[in-house]
């Protein structure tokens, strides 16, 4: 009950997240990082970790978190020095049908010996208003924090990226999830509109 | 492989037909695989079946490594050569930016794995032994690391044949991706464009193709649209003479360790002119016969050429002026390896076709191996008046690279 684990810090590199990309798709758990690799128990790792490049406004980030322990872990918060004001996010559909952005509830939960997903049309890690450009290539750091106090680091690597652009619902007025307004997603900048078939 | 096709395939008993119908309309899969299911004596298909007509799909070259994939890999079915211009005023961080970016891509889609924030990741399970190798034009080089810019990489000299177009020229970065499927050539090409663009523009792309994986033994020399065996005489992979060739030696050392280069030529064949050329001038002109690409004093593919036979009439059997002869250096460091592919784009009004080869080579210097070479078909080679450089491009090829590291990160240091 009372039991506290303090997570370790692993930072991911942008390097290691080349190294270890290769081992997304049913890769095992513990082959996952290259910085825990001497460790048996390797907390909390987050795996092909990125972020949709933005000159202004707001970005999301997206990656795999996967629990190795035998205890559920609750992400309560998360932090980055490409934005003050960051969140924990949830797609969901609101009351007009289409997918809406939330902050999440509680936080993420990452189920032992489970993973947690975040990508575009679910949850995510939300910028809600960028220092600078992140460009593509760009290397952010980010900082989850989990509910018994752990911290995971974790860099994500810049990248175009189109779609995501579910609206934000903060309470009232939504907000369209910064597509940038850089040359490359001229099509889509400013444009409020839901995703059409999700 | 092919013995599970057999055994599948032979065609017999009319119970066997029936089963190649229902199979393969019940099942939706190859009709060889359903049959090879119903003979197997089940309703259902077998591992084995499938694995057979399925197989080449899940091959993977190895990305990582010393040197570059899609060199010495055995050509694929399907190549596109792709030339890049970076946008002006890149700084050599940001080529390093681009450049970790398409590595780590290309490390995932070689392995059949979707790249990162890959759209259509599905696309990339089925790599038919994918390559994606990196070229790096002058500009690249002179921005990152100029003391490593070897004199040739620029234009060639110019020849007397050329009749080159601007729109298959030149290049800042070069991307070849070659794999045996047509469907991932393009899902490749997609998303490594996609996280170029605001790097780069693109300059140039020429999509070539060989025979069909499955249609020919590997290894078998490729014919090129004129119906011609091409390539007879090219170093084989794994050999000294390979080694040297591509990658250099002492005497013609390659402009850095593990590298080599690549000169890309789109040779435009025009194939109304040549429909006008009987057999007997066809194989004259190249000094091969069509049949099997045996030299006219030879019966198989690999007979060495016997350059004094004289025929009846006392002139030489293979002529002064064809190919073979031309091509052919005296000097042994002359030597190129060729890894080409044919094209065949989409004729302009009034016409029938557009084709010919691109013509890609590998070797360590491309002023003491390459040059010469084409010097020589420029003086000289029957075949130029069936054929036309439209396009030239040349490129160094980078070492390769480790898990964790980029293509190009030598220059970096």
């Amino acid at each position: 009950m009372s039991k506290k684990t303090l997570y370790p810090v692993f930072p991911v590199l942008a390097a290691a997240a080349l190294a270890l990309a290769g081992c997304a798709q049913g890769g095992s758990p513990a082959s996952n990082s290259s910085t825990s690799a001497t460790q048996n128990a390797t907390p909390l790792t987050v795996s092909e970790p990125w972020v949709k490049t933005a000159d202004t406004g707001m970005s999301a980030a997206f990656g795999t978190i996967r629990n190795a322990t035998d205890e559920e872990v609750t992400i309560v918060g998360v932090s980055t020095p490409a934005s003050p004001m960051v969140e924990l996010h949830e797609t969901v559909m609101g009351a007009n049908g289409t997918m809406q952005m939330q902050a999440k509830q509680g936080g993420f939960v990452i189920p032992a010996h489970g993973e947690l997903a975040l990508a575009p049309g679910g949850d995510h890690i939300m910028l809600m208003g960028l220092a600078k450009p992140i460009l593509a290539g760009d290397e952010v750091s980010f900082e989850l924090k989990t509910s018994d106090g752990g911290t995971v680091d974790f860099t994500a690597q810049g990248k175009d990226f189109a779609g995501a652009n579910e609206n934000y619902m903060p309470g009232e007025g939504a907000t369209s999830v910064g597509p940038g307004h850089g040359s490359m997603m001229h099509g889509h900048s400013g444009s409020a509109s839901p995703e059409p078939s999700k | 492989m092919s013995a599970g096709i057999e055994d599948a395939g032979m065609p017999g008993t009319g119970v066997r037909r029936r089963h190649l119908l229902f199979g393969g309309a019940a099942a939706g899969l190859g009709a060889l695989a359903a049959a090879g299911a119903q003979l197997a004596g089940s309703g259902t298909q077998t591992a084995t079946s499938t694995t057979a007509l399925d197989a080449n799909g899940s091959e993977t070259i190895p990305f990582h490594g010393a040197r570059q994939a899609g060199v010495d890999t055995g050509a694929q079915a399907h190549g596109v050569f792709i030339a890049l211009d970076l946008r002006p005023g890149t700084t050599p961080q940001r080529v390093g930016a681009l450049l970790k970016l398409l590595s780590d891509d290309a490390a995932n889609l070689t392995q059949g794995k979707a790249a990162l924030a890959d759209t259509e990741g599905e696309l990339a399970l089925r790599p038919a032994r994918l390559t994606v190798t990196f070229g790096f034009g002058p500009a690249v080089l002179d921005l990152v690391a100029p003391t490593l810019r070897p004199s040739w990489l620029g234009d060639l000299p110019a020849f007397s044949v050329d009749r080159l177009v601007p729109e298959f020229g030149g290049g800042d970065l070069l991307l070849q991706i070659c794999a045996d499927d047509p469907l991932t050539v393009a899902h490749a090409q997609r998303m490594l464009l996609k996280d170029s663009r605001s790097f780069a523009s693109l300059r140039w792309v020429q999509n070539g193709f060989r025979r069909a994986y499955g249609t020919e033994k590997p290894g078998t020399t490729m014919r090129n649209l004129f119906g011609q065996v091409d390539g007879t005489t090219n170093p084989s992979a794994g050999t000294p003479v390979f080694e040297r060739v591509v990658y250099g030696d002492e005497q013609v050392p390659a402009w850095t360790e593990n590298g080599t280069s690549i000169v890309i030529r789109r040779i435009s064949m025009n194939l109304d002119k040549w429909d006008a050329l009987d057999r007997s001038g066809r194989e004259e002109s190249v000094g091969r016969k069509l049949s099997n690409g045996a030299p006219p004093t030879g019966e198989s593919e690999h007979d060495e050429p016997d350059f004094r036979a004289l025929n009846p009439v006392g002139f030489p059997v293979i002529a002064d002026f064809a190919h073979l002869r031309r091509a052919r250096p005296e000097d042994e460091t002359q030597r190129i390896f060729r890894r080409a592919f044919n094209y065949d784009a989409a004729p302009a009004a009034g016409v029938v076709s557009d084709s010919g080869l691109i013509f890609v080579s590998y070797q360590a210097d491309v002023e003491r191996q390459f040059v010469p070479i084409q010097r020589r078909l420029d003086e000289l080679d029957l075949l130029n008046e069936w054929t036309t450089p439209v396009g030239s491009a040349v490129f160094v090829i980078p070492p390769g690279c480790e898990p964790g590291g980029f293509i190009g990160e030598q220059l970096f240091s």
